[in-house]
């Protein structure tokens, strides 16, 4: 079953005989399953899903389509060893990001140091309106999903970071819930480290970065509402942590306050987890057509009477332009080496590059600057010889609007499709959250491209998800399993640091 | 709570109300098109369904001159054109459900969520020809399962007040319709009082309230217009009865409000006063048809008053 992607490390086997040492009991419990079996679990999982309603719109169709994402029943296993390095660099990476946006925001060392060129004044991204406030714990990135690729048995690239509303958090936990339920056996045999706190946590912060002097802050989520694409996870994520899910019309400001419109009268909100993008937040100093935002808002964040999160202007960090000066800011704010690498980017906008990347663009990956959801992006490898050329000219014509990197070798999984049990490949999306300290939870969103040799793995190019189980000790023998005891505590200790 | 999920549960649990009332309502119609000679015509069998959901002049426009079982069950059943058709009362309510599924129990959501996936093994079935009955009941049946499931798991807070709210304000509407437009068509002309056709009419009003068999016990006597009439009006252990809502709904609005005093209280404690100490001897005096239109505007107007003061966005 496993045998022509050889040129690709596999998360699962060594080579057609051997498998790596953590999924051992796996394989071994693997190999007793009829493929039958795993489809018909395939589609229990999918009854329950819909059952639950964990669905997403697709924009343009009808109302009422609802789509599920695939889900895979074959996990994706990381060893402690691995979730310490790939977490640790993590948090490393957030830590500078956030020490970088109040920096951009406020003196702006980083330019004066010549190590981030002042260009970036003039990213999009970056929101001028934001010069000079200073926002709760100088946090700007309050969730953030980082992208992480490996591309051989110690090899992990960062990707890209999401810092403006990282979206995915609810797959990792549903999930996981859905994998229990389906194979309760296999927990049982191994030591998996659990997700399930991640909302508390969540919360916890959130409450942290409340306004200064709010005893007892009120906390709500702001959603585009049900026809969002990713309704289903705010509904999800404000219900695990007992919060108002709100929108626009729910809000409203009167002297230097948000309000929610509630049956007993106004409310006022202290917290806001926004998950609509800035230009859509306030009609008054963005986007003013926007229907979804609320009037007068921004004027009472930067008068301190509400928190954002994450807050107004984060894109500026994790703009493709910019991912290329972040192992250079971990090593300015933080004096340290980055724990986990960039991809080798080239810039367009350097002449050596541009000539370099023109020559070489059917071998690349060529992306655009200011852009996100894999749109905008050029797979060299794949594309026709009319792709090459349309990008070509494109390229040409605004050589500072792109990026490009190697076609990396991503890493494969094992994965159920429709010909038996077959290799795809897979990313990795854990999520750091930033508050009085920053932390992540044992476990990522592992998204997989189900076509065959595809290299895309988003939900809107057709890629599924499957849960990341961290394994908790190295010992991974089956006798291990009697002795779990490990607590949430524990591993989420492993994973923690101040903020400075 | 927030005003708009406020708005969404009461709406919520008018619509599945309304399509368990619809189902009742289609049910016992056709039961009477199986008794011979119950009415002289389909068309006189198929009207009063019609009048019953309000749907009336909609569906003239639509089916032209076209009184058929057929075409009356597939419109008031199937019809996405008609907003009042069970497809599209469940439909609107798993929508409302949909947009505040994080103010209710994981439970009540997914319940109403698997509502509209078993929906499904209905779209495309012509009901006239054949599974109206198992249609009619499995529609009655995710409606007591919905009550039971938000009885079961909702925390007693405003949420779940909203929720039976939504409940009585509907359910009081389509007992008092229903009594209205049958009452009237079945008032006995002098001949013919007490024949077997009469029974079945009357008995198939009691059941599409769920009200024979308390009928049975109350009085076990032979069925008689002005009891339907107290028992659905004046009876408050009859949970359909306008009564037993207006007992509900009373009650909601006082711990929604608390000490407050507002329109909507106001309103509501008037119509129960009235039911309350009304009399069937009064009422018949002053014509049942005139009372039910009357109740049924205040009612309606209660509905208006419970949105100005609790779900409109616009205060503030």
């Amino acid at each position: 079953m496993h045998n022509s992607h050889s040129a690709f490390f596999d998360e699962m086997h060594l080579d057609d005989s051997a498998v790596r040492d953590i999924y051992a009991t796996y394989n071994r419990w693997l190999q007793d399953v009829p493929h039958q079996q795993l489809d018909s679990k395939r589609q229990e999982a999918e009854v329950l899903f819909r059952r639950v309603g964990i669905t997403f719109n697709v924009y343009g169709e009808d109302d009422g389509a609802e789509r599920l994402i695939p889900f895979d029943v074959i996990p994706r296993l990381l060893s402690a060893k691995e979730w310490a390095h790939l977490s640790a660099g993590a948090i490393q990476r957030v830590r500078a990001l956030n020490m970088f946006l109040h920096d951009i925001y406020h003196k702006q060392e980083i330019i004066h140091a010549g190590i981030v060129p002042i260009s970036i004044l003039a990213n999009k991204q970056y929101r001028p309106e934001m010069f000079g406030v200073d926002v709760p714990n100088q946090i700007y990135a309050h969730i953030a999903g980082i992208d992480l690729v490996r591309t051989s048995e110690s090899q992990f690239y960062v990707l890209e970071d999401n810092l403006r509303t990282p979206s995915g958090v609810s797959y990792m936990l549903e999930d996981r819930k859905m994998m229990m339920r389906l194979f309760p056996e296999l927990f049982r045999r191994y030591s998996i480290a659990p997700v399930e706190h991640y909302p508390q946590v969540l919360l916890n912060n959130l409450r942290a970065v409340a306004p200064v002097g709010v005893q007892d802050p009120t906390v709500v989520l702001l959603s585009p509402g049900a026809y969002n694409s990713a309704y289903f996870e705010h509904a999800f994520i404000a219900q695990q942590m007992g919060i108002e899910l709100v929108e626009g019309q729910d809000l409203f400001v009167r002297n230097n306050a948000v309000y929610m419109r509630t049956t007993q009268g106004p409310k006022k909100v202290d917290v806001i987890y926004r998950r609509i993008d800035d230009d859509y937040l306030d009609p008054l100093v963005f986007n003013a057509d926007s229907m979804l935002g609320v009037p007068g808002l921004l004027s009472v964040y930067r008068n301190g009477g509400v928190t954002l999160a994450n807050a107004v202007g984060t894109g500026v960090a994790d703009d493709k332009a910019t991912y290329i000066y972040v192992p250079a800011m971990i090593k300015f704010y933080l004096g340290e080496e980055p724990i986990l690498q960039n991809v080798p980017t080239f810039e367009l906008s350097k002449e050596d590059d541009l000539q370099y990347v023109l020559e070489h663009l059917h071998e690349l990956v060529v992306k655009e600057v200011q852009g996100s959801g894999g749109y905008g992006m050029l797979v060299g490898p794949a594309a026709t010889k009319q792709e090459l050329e349309e990008f070509r000219l494109r390229i040409v014509s605004s050589p500072s609007s792109y990026i490009a990197q190697p076609t990396l070798a991503l890493s494969t999984c094992p994965t159920l499709v429709e010909q038996g049990i077959a290799p795809r490949h897979v990313d990795l999306r854990p999520f750091v959250l930033s508050g009085k300290t920053v932390t992540l939870v044992p476990g990522a969103l592992c998204r997989v491209a189900l076509k065959e040799g595809s290299l895309v793995v988003n939900s809107s190019q057709g890629g599924g998800t499957k849960d990341t189980w961290v394994l908790e000790s190295e010992d991974i023998s089956e006798n291990k399993a009697a002795k779990k005891s490990k607590s949430t505590e524990k591993s989420e200790l492993k994973t923690e640091a101040e903020i400075c | 709570m927030l005003s708009r999920t406020a708005d969404h549960l009461y709406w919520m649990a008018r619509y599945i109300e309304r399509a368990e009332n619809m189902a009742r309502v289609l049910d016992v119609t056709y039961n009477m098109s199986l008794v011979p000679n119950a009415a002289e015509s389909e068309a006189a069998l198929w009207l009063p369904a019609l009048e019953i959901s309000g749907s009336l002049d909609a569906y003239e426009r639509d089916y032209p001159k076209e009184y058929t079982s057929a075409s009356v069950i597939h419109y008031l059943a199937m019809d996405t054109r008609n907003p009042s058709s069970i497809y599209n009362t469940l439909r609107s309510a798993r929508e409302n459900a949909r947009a505040v599924r994080v103010a209710m129990t994981t439970e009540t959501w997914e319940n109403i969520n698997a509502l509209w996936l078993e929906f499904d093994q209905f779209v495309g079935v012509d009901l006239a020809k054949s599974g109206l009955r198992e249609f009619c009941d499995w529609v009655k049946a995710r409606s007591h399962l919905f009550r039971g499931v938000c009885f079961g798991t909702m925390l007693r807070d405003d949420a779940f007040s909203f929720v039976r709210l939504g409940t009585f304000v509907e359910r009081a509407d389509n007992t008092a319709r229903l009594l209205d437009v049958k009452y009237h068509l079945l008032l006995p002309s002098d001949e013919e009082v007490g024949g077997a056709v009469d029974y079945y009419e009357w008995s198939a009003i009691l059941r599409s309230v769920s009200a024979f068999q308390a009928y049975q016990k109350i009085f076990s006597d032979s069925i008689e217009p002005w009891r339907v009439a107290e028992l659905l009006v004046l009876r408050s252990d009859m949970p359909r009865s306008l009564h037993a809502c207006f007992d509900e709904i009373t009650q909601i609005l006082e711990q929604l409000t608390g000490n407050r005093s507002n329109e909507c209280k106001r309103l509501a404690g008037e119509l129960h006063a009235k039911i309350h100490y009304g009399k069937m001897n009064d009422i018949f005096q002053n014509g049942l048809h005139e009372f039910l239109s009357d109740f049924i505007d205040s009612n309606n107007m209660l509905g208006s008053e419970i949105h100005k003061t609790f779900l409109s966005a616009t205060s503030g």
